[in-house]
């Protein structure tokens, strides 16, 4: 049984203009000990599906239409408030992209890093603390003994970051969500919370959900990759095969608007269009206004995931029926 | 070599930080931009990258003259900017402009796009009040703008639209050099592509000089003619982009290039990377000599005693640092 399973998880939006299907019918799982990445653009629902799972919607103008999220047989969904509460926070724990505005400015880092002992594991204070000085060191921040008891304003954005990743693992987690923890960083300092983020997760055994835009940071961290546009999954796979033969045009395109890996002085490749607007109803392929291989059938009906080979699934209705190969892939130029 | 068309000497661009509440007094100084020399020829890509905190958006601002320079000059086009008078300044921005980082920020949310782009045509009297308005709708096609939106507010544009009305103002003037300050940053990767093609066509149509500041090296691999590496108010590294960044000379700028994950699993998980220990220091109190040394994995006993001038290091090419030669290869 996997740790997490996701099944049609449906988060809509209900505003004054109409209502935004930011996740509209999204299907995973997650095994103990794997590291799942969630990419797409902004406004494809990646966040929107973590914050569903955690609990983290607000209800209105959020809310969850359907759908289930099955965390060792528990549905957080559904669940008791209760029983909710005593699963997120401890057993899974989230990290956010923006360290500053996710810690208490007004609190020092010890009263924070201790907050979900207390609550969860009712330790005394004193026990806590010693945990939590263990957390610190182990997630590389030197002094810990004196910086501690700081303020989050007296850490640098890279060290903010490990704080908020000793806050989450303190409890030791089974599950790590972690929503675009590096993006606000420097790449030198990238490189240092990857590694971390790597180790711990050796060191505790616990699964990760990674969501990122970055297709390079997937690359290094990730065993199981899925690609999101417009609320839905597009493709889904492991991350070799995800990079050497996506199937779904809208991972191919993804990866070749990537400037690093296109010969210098050519022009670079791009998607043409908006990505889609959720407030409108898709009836076909969320991808359909900017594929290159769009037909009549992609805005028939909406294109189910069907899974290709082991691990591998995508939702292209012509890759299914076979009428775009691999190779005509690879050559697509579309430009607008 | 053709005539540099932008020129800096030495330039310094120093924050005085005060302290007290009734009595200020001098409490030291940010270097922002500690001693940059750098020449830019007409027609050229120069790409800046560094960290955040390296000075490399105070540079930007000191060569508009946005902030008061300390010392040193920046010459365009044979003009002193930094001893300009006011007048002479604004006659300077006809020659110069500048792209910003957030599009959402930096239009006017009160000004239509055709206000915004009608503004510096009628400031600087470039055209007669009738002829504005097929200017407008000429500068609108060339960063792909339907005309027929000129009279929409920036809030009903998307991220990338909004970036191109930034260009098409940075454009109105017929500028000859354009100083973009992170401009794709913001965007989304397929966004991002758009808008990187749309400036290196109007770099080539228009022989447009472009500072081009980014912090994502990938980016400004592929549009800069030339890359100068920033760290802690110095340019650490300068020369062709390609080769700086694929076989980085400078300590500092290899480990910023191992530091960029590929969109490989294959490469990604095999390569060496070199991870840098600790944050950059703080450009209040940067280290004696090398402003590198503390991360510096090669360093020696003399990287402290004196700051490192920027010395050849290859065909077009200059590095600031003392262990060049005895370095491994790349």
């Amino acid at each position: 049984m996997p740790l997490l399973a996701v099944n049609d998880l449906r988060t809509y939006f209900h505003t004054r203009n109409g209502v935004y299907r930011a996740v509209d019918g999204v299907s995973f799982s997650v095994e103990r000990g794997e590291t799942l990445g969630i990419v797409g653009e902004s406004g494809s629902g990646k966040s929107v599906t973590c914050y569903s799972i955690m609990g983290l919607i607000p209800q209105p103008p959020g809310r969850i239409e359907s759908g289930s999220a099955m965390f060792d047989g528990i549905d957080l969904l559904r669940c008791p408030p209760k029983v909710a509460r005593a699963i997120r926070g401890k057993r899974v724990a989230m990290i956010f992209q923006d360290p500053m505005t996710s810690l208490n400015p007004y609190l020092r880092v010890s009263e924070q890093l201790i907050e979900p002992l207390l609550i969860h594991e009712h330790m005394s204070r004193r026990e806590a603390l010693k945990r939590a000085l263990e957390m610190m060191e182990a997630v590389g921040i030197n002094d810990a003994g004196r910086r501690i008891h700081f303020h989050p304003h007296e850490f640098s954005g890279g060290m903010r970051q490990r704080v908020m990743i000793a806050m989450a693992l303190i409890t030791r987690p089974e599950l790590l969500i972690a929503d675009e923890p590096t993006t606000a960083l420097d790449v030198t300092v990238q490189a240092q919370i990857l590694d971390l983020i790597r180790r711990l997760q050796r060191e505790l055994g616990m699964a990760v959900i990674f969501v990122t835009h970055d297709l390079g940071v997937v690359a290094g961290l990730c065993d199981q990759v899925q690609v999101m546009y417009g609320g839905r999954i597009m493709e889904t796979a492991d991350a070799a095969t995800l990079f050497k033969q996506p199937l779904h045009p809208y991972t191919r395109a993804l990866q070749r608007s990537i400037p690093g890996l296109q010969p210098k002085g050519q022009e670079l490749f791009t998607i043409p269009g908006l990505p889609p607007d959720v407030s409108k109803p898709l009836p076909g392929c969320a991808f359909v206004a900017r594929c290159g291989f769009a037909a009549e059938i992609c805005s028939a009906g909406r294109p189910e995931l069907l899974t290709v080979a082991p691990g591998h699934a995508h939702a292209c209705v012509r890759a299914q029926r076979g009428e775009i190969s691999g190779a005509e892939l690879a050559t697509w130029e579309a430009h607008a | 070599m053709p005539e540099a068309i932008l020129e800096l000497r030495d330039v310094k661009t120093h924050f005085a930080i005060q302290q007290g509440f009734l009595v200020k007094r001098h409490a030291g100084s940010v270097r922002a931009v500690d001693g940059v020399t750098l020449s830019v020829r007409p027609g050229e890509v120069l790409g800046l990258v560094g960290e955040s905190g390296c000075g490399k958006s105070t540079l930007a601002r000191t060569i508009l003259q946005l902030v008061p320079t300390t010392a040193g000059t920046v010459i365009l086009n044979g003009r002193n900017l930094t001893a300009a008078t006011r007048a002479e300044l604004l006659a300077s921005r006809r020659d110069l402009q500048m792209i910003f980082q957030d599009p959402y920020a930096s239009l006017n949310p009160r000004m239509t796009v055709f206000a915004t782009l009608a503004e510096p045509l009628l400031v600087h009297r470039v055209c007669r009040r009738s002829e504005v308005a097929a200017r407008v709708s000429e500068i609108m096609q060339r960063v792909g703008l339907a005309p027929r939106f000129a009279q929409k507010y920036p809030h009903e544009f998307s991220g990338g639209q909004r970036q191109r009305i930034a260009i098409a103002r940075a454009l109105a003037l017929n500028p000859k050099v354009i100083v973009a300050d992170e401009p794709v940053s913001a965007l989304d990767v397929s966004i991002q592509a758009q808008i990187l093609n749309l400036l290196a066509e109007l770099c080539s149509g228009m022989k447009l000089t472009l500072i081009f500041i980014a912090h994502d090296l990938s980016v400004v691999r592929h549009i800069s003619d030339r890359v100068a590496v920033m760290y802690l108010g110095k340019i650490v590294e300068l020369g062709p982009a390609a080769a700086v960044i694929d076989h980085p000379a400078h300590p500092y700028t290899r480990a910023l290039v191992s530091a960029i994950p590929v969109p490989d699993p294959a490469i990604e998980r095999g390569r060496l990377r070199i991870v840098l220990a600790g944050d950059p220091p703080s450009p209040i109190n940067p280290p004696a000599g090398c402003a590198f040394h503390p991360r510096c994995p090669f360093a020696i006993e003399a990287c402290k005693a004196a700051p490192p001038p920027l010395s050849p290091a290859g065909p077009a090419r200059e590095a600031a640092c003392i262990r060049l030669g005895e370095l491994p290869p790349s």
